[in-house]
């Protein structure tokens, strides 16, 4: 498929030049392309942010719903008709802050869906704040002094929950993280990929060069079905590996759900068993 | 004392005494035997202990409301007496073990029965609900044949044994009935009728679980909290039947987004919560204001602020759920006030919302949700179900602007379109806009929406004389108390006038209040939060407020009292 299947054509783009976010579109727009998958069978959820505003510049079903949201909101879309790809696509703040909550559950629940994070660890759109993922002693207008709190750290937390799939990008290399998006798509369960990608209006500290300087890519022996090395390899600092630290393949959430047990038609095609419900109102007589 | 119309029966005992049994079999067997009968409870948050007490009104003419007045009390514990002092008049008969009273009820008020005794004689204390059931079976003249087979039916999961022992414990009772009716000391003859043999006894948890079922309901997200979760519970127990998709979301905020976007993919989803839940659910709301999503939410209310009174009623979410969510939205309030209601305007909300894509809140309340009485059945087809969304072509646009402000509702994989939805404002495909030209009609799409759905509102229901003087004014689960306060008061210058649907409300309501010349508001709340929305809407203001917020329902005796001083 050609990716300019996902074109917009003229638009009017709300990131400033030189973000992150675009080699992000690029990347993604790719991926799908490649992957065959049509903008009518796929919906991308997103919540609020400069990242939440990704789906508005591809060809997409597109629900772009509340700041920290949209977790959420994605289950249920590929709960109630699996046959949709579900893509889960916002900011550091979106995920890990305000839907941090869900973060862990949608983890813990395990839908077929990718979540794409853009992480660029500096809130853009309200202007420099601290994100969840700043680095301590990162200085904005409001943290003055310099970040305090210990980072969040996502892999950790996804490969401690059992995610099913797990893995870190950078923006800077759009051929690998398509790769790595196409991976994310196509498995089956929650896959979680962040990706490092640098802002730079608001963080003068993480940027494109410090990204270069400071990731590696995990090595090809690395084996992804090691929960414990996975664990280690995401907790490193020195050099933030890239690539996908762990595969944990398990049945989905859309696959336990007894109504699709015997059928699997989205629940929109269905109608209520009155004949059934009749019954029941009937068995209320007593005996 | 003779009973020739009604009987009114407390039973009283500690959380996990099984009064909760006791209430079900004698209720069904009652209306099994051509009995009217309504029951209802109230009790303390908790798992064990405590004091908690079920009314069991017995009738020869339909009764849905609560009185204070105990003809019989059946004590299961030692503080059970106490626990309903307030209600004990000279004429009420204690029925239970002489140690469960005091001095003062002993005698033709207080008749001792050794029902330790008897049960350990079958094989447990565990027995001591069955005799009770028995008892009080029996003084009703409850068919015993009746009584027998539904013993059986009701502990049909359990071993021959079991069975055989609640048997023998039913029959201790009656036993024990009979005799006391052979001493004499009181006479029960209530006119039995056969027709309501075959009417439904139902509780409004139930009720609303099949219209939701009659509604299409096919998607439930919730997160538990008393009294909201009985409905989920209920749900989940006939998911299979049913083919619902049921998830105990990681806090209201996800089940109320988890509905939103269910209903995104074509679901018909229902969020079930109760005050504090859906304090987080706002935000949500919201949500589907702006993108002209459906959504039903059950907001069983309970009485507030913050944790409240969290196993207790009352009517105190009305203003919160008008004003509920940021921004300026339209929305539908519906207020079951009778089990019936309870059904259809549950099954209703899924085809209002679905039809104006606006959120629909069902307001209810624990006694209304833990009330039961019999009515002749319920018809899942008096509503027919009607899905509102469309096919898409290639150039579809999710919010095209037209005359009516009602866009055809796409959904994302039925057709060649995309569904584009945003919470920002957004153009008519639904992408972000910031053209202030283009905001101003799509508030005003949004907006008209709400014309189109008072056209459609729930007129409000007028009991009593055309031609009254007095309108005693009253919405949600009020209304069988209020209508039956009023009917006793046998005045042909007094009416009711009931909502069931508080908002928006229908254009009759102003000329209902016009009439009156006296306007009496009843609230199980503190502040009269409806008269404020009648005020709001119609100008009118209420003369006389009758409110209650101790967490109890309204009693028909102590409103019909209200009601007299009120009226001089």
């Amino acid at each position: 498929m050609d990716p300019l299947r996902f074109d917009m054509g003229k638009i009017d783009i709300a990131w400033c030049p030189g973000c992150g976010n675009y080699a992000m579109l690029r990347a993604l727009k790719e991926a799908l392309a490649e992957l065959e998958i049509a903008p009518e069978r796929l919906v991308v959820v997103s919540g609020i942010g400069q990242a939440a505003k990704a789906p508005h510049y591809y060809r997409c079903n597109l629900f772009n719903g509340l700041h920290g949201r949209s977790l959420p909101v994605a289950t249920a879309i590929k709960a109630s008709n699996p046959g949709l790809v579900v893509i889960d696509e916002s900011g550091d703040g979106c995920m890990y802050g305000e839907g941090g909550n869900h973060f862990i559950h949608a983890i813990r629940r395990n839908p077929d869906i990718t979540n794409i994070v853009h992480n660029n660890m500096v809130y853009g759109l309200t202007k420099g704040q601290a994100s969840p993922t700043s680095f301590q002693g990162f200085r904005t207008l409001v943290q003055r002094e310099g970040v305090f709190h210990t980072p969040f750290n996502p892999l950790v937390v996804a490969i401690s929950l059992g995610a099913s799939f797990v893995a870190r990008a950078f923006a800077g290399d759009v051929s690998q993280t398509k790769e790595i998006m196409k991976k994310a798509i196509s498995h089956r369960g929650y896959a979680l990929v962040d990706v490092l990608q640098p802002c730079v209006t608001y963080n003068r500290l993480n940027t494109y060069a410090w990204f270069k300087e400071n990731t590696t890519y995990l090595e090809a022996s690395h084996d992804p079905y090691d929960r414990m090395e996975a664990l280690r390899r995401a907790f490193e600092t020195e050099k933030l590996p890239l690539g996908i630290f762990y595969l944990n393949p398990k049945p989905t959430f859309e696959e336990t759900l007894q109504v699709y047990r015997e059928r699997k038609d989205p629940l929109f095609k269905r109608d209520p068993d009155l004949q059934k419900l009749s019954q029941w109102i009937h068995s209320k007589r007593g005996i | 004392m003779t009973f020739d119309q009604e009987v009114s029966i407390v039973l009283c005992g500690e959380a996990g005494q099984g009064i909760q049994t006791v209430e079900h079999i004698l209720t069904q067997t009652l209306k099994l035997s051509g009995y009217h009968v309504f029951s209802c409870q109230e009790y303390m948050s908790r798992i064990r202990g405590g004091q908690n007490s079920t009314l069991v009104r017995v009738s020869s003419r339909r009764v849905a409301a609560p009185v204070d007045r105990i003809d019989f009390l059946v004590p299961f514990g030692p503080g059970s007496v106490r626990h309903v002092e307030k209600r004990i008049s000279s004429e009420t008969v204690v029925l239970g073990e002489r140690k469960l009273f005091a001095d003062e009820y002993q005698g033709e008020r207080g008749i001792d029965l050794p029902f330790s005794e008897m049960a350990q004689e079958v094989g447990g204390r565990i027995y001591t609900n069955t005799i009770a059931v028995g008892l009080l079976a029996g003084l009703l003249k409850v068919d015993r044949d009746v009584l027998g087979r539904y013993l059986r039916s009701h502990f049909s999961g359990k071993d021959e044994g079991t069975i055989q022992k609640n048997m023998d414990a039913a029959r201790k009772g009656t036993e024990l009935s009979d005799r006391l009716l052979r001493e004499g000391r009181f006479q029960i003859d209530l006119p039995q009728d056969n027709k309501i043999k075959d009417e439904i006894l139902v509780d409004g948890v139930e009720a609303m679980a099949m219209g939701a079922v009659a509604g299409g309901c096919n998607f439930l997200s919730f997160y538990p909290m008393s009294p909201s979760t009985a409905l989920a519970v209920m749900l989940a127990e006939r998911s299979k039947d049913f083919g619902i998709l049921v998830e105990q979301a990681e806090d209201e905020i996800s089940a109320m987004n988890m509905g939103i976007g269910a209903w995104y993919a074509g679901a018909r989803a229902l969020a079930s919560t109760s005050g504090g839940g859906f304090a987080l659910m706002v935000e949500g709301l919201s949500l589907a204001g702006m993108i002209e999503s459906p959504m039903v939410v059950h907001l069983a209310q309970r009485p507030g602020p913050a944790t409240g009174l969290p196993t207790r009623t009352e009517q105190g979410e009305l203003l919160f759920a008008l004003y509920a969510g940021h921004g300026e939205f339209p929305r539908i309030l519906l207020s079951p006030g009778t089990i019936e209601d309870c059904f259809f305007l549950t099954q209703k909300a899924f085809d209002l919302a679905d039809r104006y894509q606006v959120p629909v809140s069902i307001l209810t309340d624990q006694y209304l949700l833990e009330s039961h009485y019999n009515l002749p059945s319920l018809d899942p087809t008096q509503i027919p179900l009607r899905r509102h969304f469309v096919e898409t072509k290639e150039d579809y646009k999710r919010f095209a602007l037209n005359e009516s402000g009602l866009s055809p509702r796409g959904i994302p994989g039925f057709g060649d379109g995309l569904v584009v939805v945003d919470s920002d404002e957004h153009d008519e495909e639904g992408h972000i806009t910031e053209d202030l030209l283009l905001r101003t009609r799509m508030v005003e799409k949004r907006l008209r929406k709400l014309e189109l759905i008072k056209k459609e509102s729930i007129p409000p229901e007028l009991v009593g004389p055309a031609n009254y003087e007095t309108l005693v004014v009253g919405w949600g689960s009020t209304y069988h108390a209020v209508k039956e306060a009023v009917r006793r008061l046998e005045r042909d210058d007094v009416a009711f006038l009931h909502f069931r649907q508080v908002y928006p409300l229908h254009s009759d309501t102003r000329r209902y209040l016009e009439k009156a010349k006296r306007r009496v508001i009843v609230e199980n709340n503190g502040t009269a939060q409806f008269a404020k929305l009648l005020r709001l809407e119609t100008g009118f203001e209420m003369d006389r407020e009758i409110l209650q917020y101790n967490g109890l329902p309204f009693s028909v005796d102590a409103l019909e009292r209200r009601l007299r001083s009120v009226l001089g």
